[in-house]
């Protein structure tokens, strides 16, 4: 019998021919990441009475939970970050001025197809867009990491993803995405590896993938794995000289369930509070009033997403009640969503242009709500409380959605 | 042996109710985490919460962010065990590396009220409640290695100190 992705991935770096569903396996990953919570990991590796890192190729470390720092305790919370990284002599540091973790890992052509990566964060399971394992991991493993470089998973079973069907023009990734968990719900890929195969897929560019694969995480996945064809390849190709590897899945393996989809059939879709399960479709929502619009994250906010929503917003006004709030991912996403000429479009459309990084998605600063206030955003989290506030709502949308919502100052299908 | 009252709760209570993003970067002593737990799911919770008191949860408990926080402030808090349906991997790992025993146990959920008692033998796999006895399923015995040296920093540490 054939095996899995994760299979075969994992018995790899283990030095092994083949493992089991459910095999526990140690290995060294390939790229460890870690943000503005490197300051309590590195608190954590120094319990460990170890001197110097383990490795200090291993470990990318960007700052862009709450960037700049918004308060003494954040600036703090900083400043030991970079000590940290001066002192292990950590090359790939990535200061406030760069932007979203996943997204500095990913364009800076950190990660690429049969590599392994891990990080202090839940949606590190972006990675697998360009055919990488990668899943999150907790604040003590990490410090491990960074002492031993070793953790340990058990291997996991494997969910497919069949999807078929033309992309109707309002349809996004977003939707796509929204629409299966809303289905099989928060816990539907319960501890599986998640594989996204079949033409509509093929279709995607690289930017709509990783919204499948940060995504995958908020129905209990282990990773999301799309598997790396010549667009992946090219898209790497102008990012790192690297030589990659790729893994693929057996044709004879053995997947726990198969599930499959048409893109033809699904229609804009909404993540009601405070689950992200909790999806209808975004017509069903049209007398939810709203008062802010976000756009950005490591989810929706790359040169694509920001250009969905310039489509929508060119030459209008967004509604007078409402605040829309556009946060590029990187630094290179707003240089170049500014050289495309959508910034001045979004500007003139009355939004506000923050600087890249996680901005209100956590509910640190930059754009938290006030009580009984509504939000519709591009992130990928819309729990009690996530931005901030927990009398507050947030509903989760495509750049689309969010925009077309922006315009009408209600939630309204593109 | 763990020994504590019902906490009764429902299913997907996810890490941001747990302990709020907000918290993640400006709070690192421990303590002032416990303080915070449950903080936007039951107010009551890190008030009136007592030692070895129990969480019961339906499925998915802790889904979400990676925090460990969210195991951390309960473990701090005083809870003595955490029993659900089903865990998120991440909380469930982070739990182990704390050392908070989480208990995967559908049949006792739908038994235990609030304030019920609740009786947990964690290493064996035993578990009392409502005058039943239920068999859990064991964790392997390198995990419950790393949960019986009080955590993973501690485990980690044991290890490379016998080196
Ligand atoms: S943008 Fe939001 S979801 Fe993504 S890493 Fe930052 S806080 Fe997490």
């Amino acid at each position: 019998m054939g095996q899995t992705f994760v299979q075969k991935i994992l018995a790899a770096k283990a030095g092994l021919d083949h493992v089991e569903v459910g095999q526990i396996v140690e290995i060294v990953p390939d790229v460890a990441l870690s943000h503005d919570n490197t300051a309590a990991i590195s608190k954590k590796f120094e319990t460990l009475g170890i001197e110097k890192i383990y490795d200090q190729n291993l470990h990318i470390i960007v700052l862009d939970h709450c960037v700049p720092a918004a308060s003494e305790k954040y600036a703090s919370n900083h400043k030991v970050i970079r000590e940290f990284v001066k002192n292990q002599e950590i090359e790939k540091f990535y200061d406030i001025n760069n932007g979203v973790c996943h997204q500095i890992v990913l364009e800076k052509g950190h990660i690429g197809p049969g590599m392994v990566g891990v990080g202090s964060d839940s949606h590190t399971t972006m990675y697998g867009a360009v055919g990488a394992f990668s899943t999150g991991i907790g604040r003590s493993e990490m410090a491990v990491i960074f002492g031993t470089g070793k953790i340990w998973f058990k291997v996991p079973p494997t969910i497919k993803f069949e999807i078929t069907g033309e992309w109707p023009d309002n349809l996004t990734s977003k939707d796509l995405i929204l629409h299966i968990i809303g289905d099989i719900g928060s816990d539907g890929a319960f501890y599986s590896s998640c594989e996204f195969t079949g033409p509509a897929i093929s279709a995607l560019n690289m930017s709509d993938r990783m919204v499948l694969s940060n995504m995958s995480v908020e129905m209990g996945a282990k990773n999301g794995y799309i598997p790396p064809d010549e667009k992946t390849l090219l898209w790497l190709s102008e990012r790192t000289d690297k030589k990659f590897k790729a893994v693929y899945s057996d044709e004879d393996c053995k997947y726990s369930k198969v599930l499959k989809y048409d893109v033809s059939k699904i229609k804009p879709t909404v993540a009601r509070p405070h689950t992200v399960d909790n999806c209808v479709t975004a017509d069903e929502l049209s007398d939810v009033k709203i008062n802010q619009a976000l756009i950005g994250t490591c989810t929706n906010g790359r040169v694509e997403d920001i250009e969905m929503a310039a489509s929508v917003l060119k030459g209008k006004k967004i509604h007078p009640d409402v605040r829309l709030l556009v946060f590029p991912a990187s630094m290179d996403i707003y240089k170049e969503s500014i050289k495309l000429g959508y910034i001045e479009i979004l500007i003139d459309a009355g939004a506000v242009i923050m600087n890249p990084g996680c901005g209100p998605c956590l509910g640190a600063h930059e754009g938290t709500l006030a009580p009984e206030e509504v939000c519709i955003s591009t992130a990928n989290r819309n729990f009690k409380g996530r931005m901030g506030c927990k009398e507050a709502s947030v509903y989760l949308a495509s750049p689309l959605t969010v925009a077309t919502s922006a315009l009408t100052g209600k939630i309204t299908s593109p | 042996m763990i020994v504590g009252k019902v906490w009764k709760y429902g299913d997907d209570i996810n890490t941001d109710v747990i302990f709020p993003g907000k918290y993640t970067y400006t709070i690192s002593d421990r303590k002032e985490m416990a303080e915070h737990a449950l903080e936007d799911l039951d107010s009551e919770f890190a008030k009136n919460v007592q030692k070895n008191d129990i969480i019961v949860a339906g499925k998915n408990f802790g889904c979400g962010s990676s925090r460990e926080q969210a195991a951390t402030c309960i473990k701090e808090a005083g809870a003595g065990a955490i029993i659900a349906k089903s865990f998120s991997r991440l909380f469930f790992r982070n739990a182990i590396n704390e050392g908070l025993p989480v208990v995967e146990c559908p049949e006792a959920v739908d038994l235990l009220k609030k304030g019920d008692t609740a009786e947990v033998d964690f290493i064996n796999g035993k578990l009392k409640a409502g005058g039943k006895e239920f068999d859990f399923v064991k964790l392997p015995p390198f995990i419950l290695e790393i949960f019986n040296d009080g955590g993973l920093l501690p485990h980690t540490k044991r290890k490379l100190d016998k080196k």
